[in-house]
């Protein structure tokens, strides 16, 4: 019976190997190729240039400011995202919606256009440029420009992993700790983040991941100022474009090497958080 | 509070979330956004239809939406046919290959620049055979089309796994046994019940490909009307100090954006309500089969 069964709802073993075929082919030539060359072409040159083309000073300090903008970025959407998802998960308020549509809407944005906007505010020509301009304060073309643009990008990542998971939990466990006397932090810290912590970790990889390798928005509001303003994609771009190819690819091993890290924890996580779910079902029903 | 903005509850925090979430909001995203409106606001509607229907503008937005939708095509045929294959069958490195389907998402858009690039040169190890034939791939747009398929991957994918992997086997049993061939299940059974996550899935990554950057323009070669992409216009004016002109095309684009937000919105939607009813369906899909077969 269940042979039969398999055989109606199931293809031909060559039906189905050449299906397998045509999906690692189109993977293998979209996303192993890419990875491939990548490694290939920072090596051609052999280990020493590896070494050396990391090691430079303008390297090294695009590497910083990078860590600096994601240091910066990832606390700063962090702490919105918990606050937001709290307000969301757990209250009934008018314009609800609306207000996740809003926190969504940098994921739309070009990220030329991400970057653009905060040109048109704080740039020379800008609205507040002026003002800027006669207290001595620089944003485009500078750190802070950088740090900005970087905020906008990665804006709703913790937001929107942590808003379904605070909205399917309910009320009851955190209802249940302030009637027995929890201050509101104790509840949060004692009783919610426990409950979200993988989606908080999900969603502070994601974002710390794109925070690192955002080229776009970085780009235009950066003004390019080697060894100043350069983050490692924008150095990776510039070393592309002077041909010193084993250079550039030797940084872009270091961002290939992150985004492939960032899967494995994704991986992880998304594993940890399914087997979370399955425990405390499994706690409720024997509780029930 | 007069009107009742807010439902009676016993937890703490609200005014402090909201408020918190409400003021960083406003300074991060809207009110940068609304600076722009404001700045493209002083152009006149003569000033703005001229730089935003100017004929290289134009030239890029058809290489720009053309090329995405190329992209989000490829990515709705073969992305149903990746998802299907992950969820049914069983293969050696499976679980490699769906944790590498994300990878688009992961590596930074530069990385995939120059990678493709280099892969898709006249020199490269698929750009010299493809060459050899004839086809320019890299500085053409085909090259843009290969940028933005590989941009838009993992959307498809991601979104019809999981309605592929709560299907009830049952449906497609219950076709068989009626004498539906294999085909026949296929494309009246399984493909109804996938379709809005697909459509959905490729709208977004319509909407993902239309706005990139990094990933294009290494590979695309940038020559106005030819190989230039909307979002380079914007920096090439930017480039320029033409800010008047940046911020035109940038409406352009931001309108759009926000204007494709409502079908994936729809689409969503309907996939979420389609993948409820699955169960519901059972008796009327043995009915419609049974009187086509």
């Amino acid at each position: 019976m269940q042979r039969v069964a398999t055989a109606a709802t199931g293809e031909s073993a060559a039906v189905r190997w050449i299906l397998i075929g045509v999906a690692v082919f189109f993977l293998g030539l979209f996303i192993f190729l890419p990875l491939a060359i990548v490694f290939s072409e920072a090596f051609a040159k052999g280990l020493g240039v590896y070494w050396a083309s990391l090691r430079t000073p303008d390297a090294l300090s695009a590497i910083g400011l990078t860590l600096l903008a994601a240091g910066i970025a990832v606390p700063l959407n962090l702490v919105f995202g918990v606050a937001a998802a709290w307000a969301i998960g757990k209250f009934e308020f008018a314009g609800k919606s609306l207000l996740i549509t809003l926190i969504d809407l940098p994921f739309s944005v070009s990220p030329v256009v991400s970057g653009l906007i905060y040109v048109l505010l704080f740039g020379l020509q800008g609205l507040l440029g002026p003002w800027l301009a006669r207290h001595d304060l620089q944003v485009i073309f500078a750190v802070p420009g950088i740090v900005l643009a970087t905020i906008f990008v990665t804006f709703p990542f913790v937001a929107r992993e942590l808003i379904p998971l605070l909205q399917a939990q309910g009320q009851e466990e955190e209802e249940a700790a302030i009637a027995l006397g929890a201050s509101g932090w104790q509840t949060f810290f004692r009783v919610s983040l426990p409950n979200i912590k993988w989606g908080l970790l999900y969603g502070v990889i994601l974002c710390n991941a794109r925070a690192m390798g955002e080229f776009g928005a970085v780009s235009v509001v950066s003004g390019h100022i080697r060894g100043r303003t350069n983050t490692m994609p924008l150095h990776v771009e510039i070393l592309y474009n002077e041909y010193q190819f084993a250079a550039a690819f030797a940084v872009a091993s270091l961002l290939a090497l992150l985004a492939l890290a960032t899967l494995v924890a994704k991986t992880v996580v998304e594993w940890r958080a399914r087997r979370q779910l399955a425990e405390s079902a499994l706690w409720n029903g024997e509780a029930v | 509070m007069a009107f009742t903005f807010k439902k009676r509850s016993n937890l703490p925090g609200f005014g402090l979330a909201l408020g918190y979430t409400v003021l960083y909001l406003s300074l991060i995203v809207l009110i940068p956004l609304a600076a722009t409106f404001l700045k493209a606001s002083s152009l006149s509607w003569q000033q703005f239809w001229h730089i935003a229907a100017s004929p290289r503008a134009v030239a890029s937005y058809r290489l720009t939406f053309g090329a995405s939708l190329i992209g989000a095509l490829i990515n709705l045929v073969f992305g149903v046919l990746v998802a299907w294959v992950l969820v049914r069958y069983s293969f050696p490195g499976k679980r490699l290959f769906d944790s590498l389907v994300d990878l688009p998402f992961a590596l930074p858009t530069a990385v995939a620049g120059i990678a493709l690039t280099q892969i898709y040169a006249p020199n490269g190890w698929l750009g010299r055979p493809l060459a050899s034939i004839g086809i320019k791939s890299a500085y053409s747009p085909l090259g843009v089309a290969i940028a933005l398929t590989f941009i838009g991957l993992p959307f498809v994918v991601r979104s019809v796994q999981p309605v592929l992997e709560d299907m009830d086997k049952e449906l497609e049993e219950a076709a068989a046994s009626l004498g539906a061939s294999r085909w026949q299940t296929f494309s009246r059974v399984v493909l109804p019940t996938i379709l809005p996550a697909a459509l959905a899935g490729f709208a977004m990554a319509f909407a993902r490909a239309v706005g990139e950057y990094g990933s294009v323009v290494f590979i695309s070669g940038n020559m106005p009307m030819r190989t230039e992409i909307t979002p380079l216009l914007i920096i090439t004016k930017l480039d320029q100090y033409d800010y008047a002109g940046a911020t035109a095309i940038a409406v352009v684009m931001l309108v759009f954006s926000l204007v494709l937000l409502l079908p994936i919105n729809l689409l969503q939607k309907w996939s979420s309500s389609r993948e409820e009813k699955a169960a519901e369906l059972v008796p009327e899909k043995i009915g419609t089969l049974g009187a086509g077969a």
